[in-house]
């Protein structure tokens, strides 16, 4: 098995790619095929992101599943490094689940399918990238395939929003979330310069993390350097990770988005923002990372906070999860910026976790809004008469948001403010309101529209789907296991958690 | 140093070239109307065999001729079979547009072939007035190319347009070069590195000649602020001819110049010092003045004419982040001219095809076109996709790889802004996408006249002339440029070792 090891980061980033390559050349007219392709190429995907976390060697730590191919030459010389570590294994795990079930119930998408899987599987590929290289260059490669994407998937399959005095069209959604995270990655390039400049200086010419690494340990990058980069990487992957007050492309963005969409783009596109910050912000500028955290926490809590007022005073449905990602990844950024190792760890976990539990959130939405074509919280009610496990799973979902113990949710907040306790103290009790007001809006949402009396209209509605409640099912379970059971995760997270500079 | 005409033999690709073109001409004076379009197949073949003659003959060849006019080596060689090939491929998509659009076709292409014949010697020349014969040979036979539609009032002014101004920057460059020799003596590049290291002073009417050089050179490249021709001239001009200003021309005007900055300015590096601060200047206002400027348009030609000014401006950055002893930017120029050339292939090759059968040019008119053309549609899209600078297309590498230089040479400020500006850009490409695959398909006016008499487009073509659907030629030429642009952006590495031998041949380094 220690060819298949070598191999298997390749072949993770490769597969999802040339399904593309052949979905492209499936005749159009057959859209069910296009979409059995596609469900065989996410299958295969998320079979190796299995095989890769459980092949993953706890005991051992560091680096694995290792391999680098020569890219260009001297004088600019890039390697393709591939390497996974604790943080990014479960990472990629995420990445194979959530893309698998977003396939899967891509099954309603008609118009046009063969280009939406093209794309959804492109973007996919860019994401199990970003997590698998080991090296500047490509990592930014992948970063910006994942995002190149979402202009179409949202513009050609998403749907408009009417606010009555106003419309946020689809096309807004995505023009406006492609132009922010371009923004933000234009800000991550300048700071690879800036950081290759540096090295280069230092005798390093070089984009390597393992060599760029080696060159931030040995103290090679001064203070006055890294305190200037480092908001540069903060802010510019922060953007993706949701960071307030750059965080409003995303609830415009995720409700203009198609289910499938949604659920990827909230459950693991975030994620790759959050990740750069601790793969390229902590690793190679640790004293600027010191010296910039208050900042990020302050703007952590704030995103907690914001978040969950705003999604408190919203009445789409798809806007309140919208915004409680805001929020929650608030907890994800505040978790890294205690550069605590509880913190930090929690921050891991509330990446995995919510990942799936906001995936599952909008999978379910989508099903109710395919079947009442209406999002309001104020006109539906009582769902869960006619939709009963939508209702449960939803019921579930939010519970795991709102941190009940016994759900993953809760393990991953309570490990974010025990660290947030030991750094920030004032800022851990923020987050503990913060986390009051998350039950608030959840529990309101989950009396408006799931309980109580159902009126006429809703009577003609069914339950989701075998393929809806299957995947739905499959996340419950997910999010049930891990907040049961948290060590096979966080032994996987912690041994590269405790290696980091800095902490 | 060897004699006038000893090593003749050397040029042997250049003359072939200029009797491949008026054989042309000769051939064109005996083939039926109908059989015309038998010379851009002469050409093609011509030129590919003149590019396994080159290849052949000159590999590794480090000669100079003419007492050092012209240089025969591993740079001019790179830049020979690369504008060649680029004469390939506009011949190729310009086939079934000048059937259908254009008269006098044989000319048409003894043009094309007159005007690589041009960017050729401009490649390989080491010597002002040389480069100035070229640079004009190329600059007559666009003239004559762009007022290419007799008919069309917009063919004639951008003609007219680009005349003027043309002959305006020949003259103030040709007004540089004497002030150069006067104060100098020589005009030679090496002579001027020599002269230029050499001097304890240098007289303010040396600084005046350079400039005016700079300038008329900043012409043809279309470099802010002497870009103002660019927009008419694209717009005018024969489809396939935009293409070929923005693919051929702007190549050859960047290999003259990098080869006089590499070989004339930067071996003087205290003085090269204060002038990469001017063209960086001047980069960094090109590419924020095209990309502003490109927001505001509807006309995809003149997009395209904005948007080729930008990239004008990332070009200028890497040629003011030259350095003596790194070939980090000169790679870095020549991968772009590559990459961006082969793009806009990719872009123009599709809108011909586009242009073929609808006769229009207006981005509005391009709703649903992924409906009904999805190859098409595809094509512009990851052409423009590319152009923005995104993976896993040539534009990324490209720009990485040129920005990266940029950076390295101490312009950091520089990088960023080509950075920055290149976020704006996306957004004007994206504009075009969204026409394409978010937008539905126009509604079209019921015809007033029978379909025979009716018109379409800015240029009023008859329905008639327009194609049912895209050639097949078309198609595969759209195909093989598609593939280039994607194994640039996906492993360029055997490319930029090719390129990284003619920069050494250029910037030897220390």
């Amino acid at each position: 098995m220690n060819n298949f090891d070598e191999a298997a980061l390749f072949i993770l980033i490769l597969v999802p790619l040339l399904g593309a390559l052949l979905i492209m050349f499936m005749p159009k007219d057959r859209p069910k095929d296009i979409w059995y392709l596609a469900i065989l190429v996410a299958g295969i995907s998320l079979v190796l992101s299995l095989i890769i976390f459980a092949r993953y060697d706890y005991g051992e730590g560091g680096f694995q599943f290792l391999r680098t191919f020569d890219w260009i030459d001297q004088p600019l010389n890039i390697d393709l490094s591939l390497g996974i570590d604790g943080i990014s294994a479960p990472l990629i795990l995420l990445n194979g689940i959530v893309l698998f079930g977003g396939v899967l119930i891509s099954q309603t998408i008609l118009h046009r399918n063969r280009d939406f899987f093209v794309l959804l599987l492109a973007l996919g590929s860019g994401v199990f990238g970003v997590f698998a290289v080991r090296d500047l260059f490509f990592l930014f490669f992948f970063y910006e395939l994942a995002v190149l994407p979402m202009y179409l998937l949202i513009g050609v399959w998403g749907s408009s929003t009417d606010f009555g005095t106003f419309l946020r069209t689809k096309e807004y959604g995505a023009m406006k979330l492609m132009l922010y995270l371009i923004a933000g990655s234009i800000l991550v390039w300048i700071a690879i310069l800036a950081v290759y400049v540096e090295a280069s200086d230092a005798g390093v010419p070089d984009f390597s993390l393992t060599s760029l690494g080696t060159l931030a340990e040995s103290g090679q990058f001064s203070a006055t350097f890294q305190n200037w980069v480092f908001p540069l990487f903060m802010v510019g992957f922060g953007v993706l990770a949701g960071l307030w007050p750059f965080h409003t492309w995303s609830p415009d963005g995720h409700v203009a988005a198609p289910t499938a969409v949604s659920m990827l783009h909230a459950g693991v596109l975030m994620k790759l923002g959050a990740y750069g910050i601790i793969r390229v912000g902590l690793t190679l500028l640790p004293d600027g990372a010191d010296a910039w955290m208050p900042v990020l926490i302050s703007l952590g809590t704030v995103n907690v906070l914001y978040g969950a007022v705003s999604a408190m005073s919203q009445t789409d449905l798809k806007y309140v999860i919208g915004y409680s990602s805001v929020s929650h990844m608030g907890y994800v950024l505040m978790g890294i910026a205690t550069l605590d190792r509880i913190g930090v760890g929690g921050a891991v976990l509330q990446m995995f976790s919510h990942g799936i539990m906001t995936a599952l959130m909008f999978l379910l939405v989508g099903a109710i809004y395919d079947r009442a074509h209406i999002r309001d919280i104020h006109v539906l009610n009582g769902l869960s008469k006619r939709m009963r496990v939508t209702a449960f799973f939803f019921a579930i979902a939010g519970l795991a948001s709102l941190g009940l113990p016994g759900l993953s949710g809760f393990i991953a907040e309570f490990m974010v403010f025990t660290g947030t306790f030991r750094t920030y103290l004032p800022l851990a009790i923020l987050a503990v309101v913060g986390a009051a007001l998350t039950a608030v809006y959840i529990l309101r949402l989950l009396a408006r529209t799931f309980l109580g009396e159902s009126d006429e209209q809703w009577e003609h509605l069914t339950d989701g789907s075998l393929i809806e409640k299957g995947v739905g099912g499959a996340f419950v379970i997910i999010l049930i296991f891990v907040g049961v059971w948290p060590e096979p995760m966080m032994r996987v997270i912690n041994v590269s958690v405790d290696v980091l500079p800095g902490l | 140093m060897t004699g006038l005409t000893e090593n003749l033999d050397l040029l042997t690709p250049e003359f072939a070239l200029a009797g491949l073109a008026f054989l042309v001409l000769a051939v064109d004076l005996f083939l039926p109307e109908d059989k015309k379009h038998l010379l851009a197949w002469l050409s093609v073949a011509g030129l590919s065999g003149l590019i396994v003659l080159a290849a052949v003959m000159l590999w590794g060849e480090d000669e100079s001729l003419y007492d050092g006019l012209l240089a025969v080596d591993d740079y001019s060689l790179f830049f020979k079979i690369f504008f060649m090939g680029m004469g390939i491929f506009i011949i190729l998509t310009s086939i079934d547009y000048v059937k259908q659009f254009l008269d006098h076709q044989g000319e048409f292409y003894a043009l094309i072939l007159f005007s690589i014949l041009g960017m050729n010697v401009m490649a390989q020349s080491r010597e002002l007035l040389t480069a100035y014969i070229a640079l004009e040979l190329l600059s007559f036979c666009l003239y004559v190319l762009v007022a290419y539609a007799r008919k069309s009032p917009r063919s004639n002014e951008g003609s007219l347009k680009y005349i003027i101004i043309g002959a305006f920057s020949s003259a103030i460059m040709l007004y540089g070069i004497s002030m150069i020799y006067s104060t100098l003596g020589v005009t030679r590049f090496d002579d001027i590195s020599l002269a230029l290291v050499g001097a304890l002073e240098v007289s303010p009417a040396l600084w005046v000649g350079i400039a005016l050089l700079l300038v008329g050179l900043g012409f043809k490249i279309s470099a802010v602020p002497f870009h103002a021709w660019a927009p008419d001239a694209y717009e005018g001009a024969p489809y396939p001819v935009t293409a070929y200003l923005a693919i051929g021309s702007k190549a050859a005007a960047f290999a003259l110049l990098l080869r006089l900055v590499a070989e004339g300015f930067v071996p003087a590096i205290d003085r090269w010092d204060q002038w990469q601060l001017i063209i960086s200047v001047l980069a960094g206002v090109t590419m924020v003045v095209g990309n502003l400027v490109a927001l505001a348009q509807r006309n995809v030609k003149r997009l395209m004419a904005y948007s080729s000014i930008a990239h004008a401006g990332f070009i200028l950055a890497g040629v003011a982040a030259l350095t003596q002893d790194s070939q980090l930017a000169s790679n870095g120029i020549m991968l772009y001219l590559v990459g961006y050339s082969v793009t806009n292939l990719v872009v123009f090759a599709a809108l011909i095809a586009y242009f073929n059968i609808s006769g229009k040019e207006m981005i509005s008119d391009m709703g649903g076109l992924a409906e009904e053309r999805p190859f098409l549609a595809a094509c512009i899209a990851m052409g423009m996709f590319s152009l923005g600078g995104l993976p896993i297309f040539a534009g990324f590498a490209i720009k990485f790889y040129l920005f990266t230089a940029v950076a390295e040479a101490g312009f950091l400020w520089l990088a960023g802004l080509a950075i920055f500006s290149s976020l704006i850009s996306l957004y004007y490409y994206l504009q075009v996408i969204r026409q394409m695959y978010i937008e539905s398909a126009p509604q079209e006016s019921p015809p007033e006249s029978p379909a025979t008499g009716e018109l379409v487009g800015l240029e009023g073509i008859p329905r008639a002339s327009l194609a049912a659907s895209p050639s097949i030629l078309l198609v595969s030429v759209l195909a093989i440029a598609l593939a280039a642009v994607l194994w640039i952006g996906v492993y360029p590495s055997p490319l930029l070792d090719t390129i990284e031998a003619a920069s050494r041949a250029i910037l030897p380094g220390t």
